[in-house]
């Protein structure tokens, strides 16, 4: 089937199969390869992406689902800045250890960082407890965002 | 928090500027942030074919026939090759190593032949132009089976009426070990109190996040394989897979880059694995493999399905008299290859009783052949289960004589002025810290408000529990662990640096990276013996073409022999560039020293020199240094422990938890560890190995169990059924650390990989017993569901 959507800003055109999930279309046919793919039954959360302002599983979704859609991923989110603050976070705390669970942090912190700045150490507990992170035990996570979340509150006016 | 002093003054470590002991970002955390890590499941190669492996759904069943011609036909498809073609290519192995006596298996073969003997494993490869075609057409493979009796209960596995896996090898024992000193008898007679449990473990696995992959790449004009592969042992992967495809190692390269979580599972060769290689070499191109969930659970080794019976004898005063167990593990239908699948039972018998004063101790390990997914090492081998038999024996005690739990450990941990010693089980022990550790606990956790607190919520019926577990961990290992045994793993690991033409440096270590920090330590390490600064440092690893030949990282293994390599290299080194700054300045090399990239005056600072420019004057202009000089300005070391077979570390950790004693769900509230690594090259990096070491222990605490039926099938091989921790359950975790450097190397570093998840789950089931102790229940099983807790509490 053709589609038709942006990713990360730009325009893509595409012939996909009817059966080919978000993800995979992201990474086979975009080499977007920053999606990660852990379980694919949608419980790990290393393939979550923003489709029109919501952060969602891609490999619960179809790319013909994302017809019309504006899809941004780790790598989009990365080159306009939009969460440098966030990584800057994760790095000082060291947040990451293997990275194969981390474009998913960043997309569900951010997720959660622009709907409640205000996020208590509990809220962002309970908002990535659907990403799955073997490495690091959650705590320099949590932290990293808490810390985000701090930074940008004081950042405003 | 400095290296082993030297009486001569300052090591090369304790130098101004020293990244030794500092918290500093490891420089390979940007590209995995924006997605452009380089994870072995992200590669494509031209021609590049995929591999789908049709697997057994029986636990045991004879292979009648396969019809694969329909699926022949089928789009996409490149070859369907069952085990006997396979075999043509590659040979079968057999997973015994001799230091392990006794310990027996079959061969095993890449694909199986004639026979399966666990439900997931592979009867065909169906190979493809993409995975889903290789799919589709794997579903239309007709496979006839027999189905056979299948061996579940460990149990029952040695019992005559219980039919025998691999009839060639008379039983279905693997392994037996024995061990019997200091008068056990007369040490249990001499006690006031004997007391005995069964301790049971769920057998769980790693979950890496990245499925075990691997792209095989034989390239028939050069007669070379390429193996990319998510390993943390890059030369035993070569060496092994040279071995069995009739090639020399030189015609084997593996390269390693970004690895989506290792723990253990990835320091295996699995046939898969083996079975791509092959496909690789047999079809003359690209072949890629990646497991999906459910072949992760079906295939990735499992670990820690023990059942330990234990026995303590403790005087009134609180002295414990002796230890003994009896512990049964079953590890599948095959030993695994090449590390095998006695290590961890026979860990379980070297650290029970471990940390503490008493040289009484009786064990008996039984490993047996079962209809199950194979196990073997995973983080903190065998750890977790000694120590949880241990501390719980130990707490059983101290209830059994009223004594709190921290004071009879205080009057049976080995005193931290008694090294260098031995163990019960015969280990020996440099310098370990239990006392100073214990005491920093109680410290932290402020362990009387927190009795204060425990009691006075026990009056408004809410049931919180402290548990306390010490430990030992072993870190370091020389060629005892597997080169003595005839593997060829090495113990040894290289490092090689050298200054480029403006004055960086690059540098190349046989240690791997699966996101513990190896890049960083190396480069700190290096940065601070050059004094260079550590960004004009670039770290090589994961590659046999580039890298000096060693062992990889497993086992606790990189900080303490890859730094120590590193730091002697990157000395040598430094005396090279100083010889030739001496003679370009025409002074001696004893009045210089390196800062900041620039060859200063040693007395006061003074800039004579940039690298810069001495690489320039040596890479371009050798013509005008003074005759004679040839500089070398890359220097190679390797290193290996020789003094003690295992550098051992130790720690203790507690838990403050609540018991809902109506739903039986327990609440993790705190969590604590005090560990000692010796010498911390970034306390960062050794904390967050530490917290996330713990959080695995508390899953297999708490959460995790691969649950198989009675015919063999495992029931919950997704991750919804399989339960890991998330981060809504976890607690926050605090480390502290007591620090006892290791003479053995100047860097004095230990390993700090396995200390959280050895003694996590300890410190739990201890918790939740003092928990429930007005109940008068006593738990020691684990996963501590909610329906154990409930039916320890008569509830149902």
């Amino acid at each position: 089937m053709q589609i038709s959507l942006q990713v990360n800003g730009e325009r893509v055109d595409a012939q996909v199969l009817p059966r080919m999930n978000l993800a995979d279309f992201l990474r086979e046919q975009l080499h977007l390869t920053g999606t990660h793919v852990g379980c694919e039954h949608g419980v790990c959360g290393a393939c979550t992406v923003r489709v029109d302002g919501e952060i969602v599983r891609a490999c619960l979704m179809l790319a013909v689902q994302a017809h019309g859609a504006s899809v941004q991923t780790i790598e989009g989110l990365s080159d306009s800045g939009e969460v440098a603050d966030l990584q800057a976070a994760f790095r000082d705390r060291n947040a990451l250890q293997c990275g194969y669970c981390t474009p998913g942090m960043l997309m569900a912190a951010q997720d959660l960082l622009t709907q409640k700045v205000e996020a208590s150490r509990e809220d962002i507990r309970e908002h990535l407890s659907g990403n799955y992170c073997r490495c690091t035990g959650y705590q320099a996570i949590i932290d990293a965002v808490e810390a985000t979340a701090r930074h940008r509150k004081g950042l405003r006016p | 928090m400095t290296g082993a002093q030297k009486p001569d003054g300052l090591s090369a470590l304790d130098r101004p500027n020293s990244y030794i002991g500092k918290t500093v970002p490891r420089p390979n955390l940007e590209r995995l942030m924006q997605g452009r890590g380089q994870y072995v499941s992200d590669m494509e190669l031209p021609r590049m074919a995929h591999v789908v492996f049709l697997r057994s759904p029986h636990a045991h069943a004879r292979i009648v026939g396969i019809g694969a011609d329909a699926a022949k036909q089928m789009p996409g498809v490149i070859a369907i090759v069952a085990g006997n073609e396979l075999a043509t290519v590659i040979t079968p192995w057999v997973g015994v190593l001799s230091h392990l006596k006794g310990l027996k298996s079959a061969p095993q073969h890449a694909i199986a032949i004639d026979r399966v003997c666990w439900q997931g494993e592979a009867v065909a490869a169906i190979v493809a132009t993409s995975r889903a075609l290789a799919e589709d057409a794997a579903e239309a493979v007709r496979v006839d089976y027999e189905a056979l009796e299948a061996v579940t209960d460990m149990r029952t596995a040695l019992e005559p009426q219980t039919p025998i896996i691999h009839q060639a090898l008379g039983d279905n024992l693997a392994f037996e070990r024995i061990h019997d000193a200091g008068a056990v008898d007369q040490a249990f007679a001499d006690a006031d109190e004997v007391v005995e449990a069964d301790f049971i473990f769920g057998r769980h696995t790693g979950v890496t996040l990245e499925p075990r992959a691997v792209v095989a790449d034989w390239n028939a004009a050069e007669e070379r394989l390429t193996i990319y592969q998510g390993t943390q042992a890059p030369h035993m992967v070569q060496n092994i897979a040279a071995l069995h495809l009739g090639l020399e190692e030189r015609q084997v390269r593996v390269v390693c880059k970004d690895v989506g979580g290792s723990f253990g599972i990835k320091v295996h060769i699995y046939a898969d694995e083996m079975a791509t290689y092959a496909l690789s070499k047999m079809l003359r191109r690209p072949v890629k493999f990646v497991a999906d969930r459910v072949e992760s659970f079906n295939t990735d080794i499992h670990a820690r399905d023990h059942r330990c019976k234990g026995r303590i004898g403790v005087k009134r005063d609180g002295a414990i008299t002796a230890f003994e167990i009896d512990d049964l593990t079953g590890i599948g239908p095959y030993s695994m290859y090449p590390r095998t699948s006695a290590i961890e039972a026979n860990q379980v018998v070297n650290f029970v009783g471990g940390p503490y004063v008493t040289k009484s101790y009786r064990a008996r390990a039984r490993v047996v052949f079962q209809n199950k997914n194979v196990m073997c090492q995973y983080r903190a081998v065998g750890h977790p289960i000694a120590c949880s038999v241990t501390e719980g024996l130990v707490d059983l005690a101290a209830m059994k004589i009223g004594m709190d739990p921290v004071e009879i450990r205080r009057r049976n941990l080995i005193a931290d002025d008694a090294y260098p010693c031995g163990s019960p089980s015969g280990l020996r022990f440099e310098k370990l810290s239990h006392h100073a550790s214990l005491a920093k606990l109680m410290q932290m956790m402020d362990y009387d408000r927190l009795r204060a607190e425990q009691a006075e919520l026990r009056k408004q019926n809410i049931h919180r529990g402290i548990g306390i577990a010490s430990f030992i961990e072993v870190t370091n290992p020389s060629a005892a662990f597997y080169g003595v045994g005839g593997a060829k793993i090495s113990s040894q690991d290289g490092v090689a640096v050298r200054l480029d033409a403006q004055g960086s440096v690059i540098c190349q270590t046989s240690i791997t990276e699966q996101g513990q920090g190896s890049e960083s330590l190396t480069a700190q390490i290096v940065g601070s013996v050059l004094g260079v600064p550590m960004g004009r440092v670039r770290v090589i690893l994961g590659d046999t073409d580039n890298t000096p030949y060693g062992g990889g990282t497993w086992a606790s293994r990189g900080a303490g022999i890859g730094g120590e390599a590193a730091l002697q290299a990157a000395k040598v080194l430094r005396k090279n560039i100083l010889d030739v700054a001496a003679a370009i300045l025409q002074s001696t090399s004893a009045e210089f020293d390196i800062v900041d990239g620039i060859v200063v005056n040693s007395s006061d600072g003074t800039p004579r020199i940039e690298l810069k420019e001495l690489a320039r004057i040596v890479y371009f202009r050798p013509d005008t240094l003074p005759p004679g000089i040839q500089p070398e300005l890359m220097a190679t070391r390797h290193y290996v422990p020789r003094e003690y077979p295992f550098a051992f570390t130790n720690g203790v950790q507690a838990s403050w938890l609540e018991v809902d004693t109506d739903t039986g769900f327990i609440k993790l509230l705190k969590h604590w560890v005090v560990e000692d690594c010796g010498t911390i090259i970034n306390p960062q990096l050794v904390d967050e190995q530490i917290r996330g070491g713990v959080v695995q222990g508390l899953g297999a605490a708490l959460f995790e169990k691969c649950i198989y039926d009675e015919r063999g099938q495992l029931t919950n091989a997704n991750m919804a059924d399989y339960l890991v921790p998330m981060s809504g359950e976890m607690p926050d975790i605090d480390v502290g650390h007591v620090v006892s450097p290791t003479t053995e190397s100047e860097l004095g570093a230990k390993g700090a990989g396995e200390a959280g998840t050895a003694g996590a789950a300890a410190a739990v089931a201890n918790a939740v017993n003092d928990a429930l102790q007005p109940f008068g229940a006593v738990i020691t099983e684990i996963p501590l569901t909610p329906q154990l807790v409930l039916t320890a509490l008569g509830k149902i």
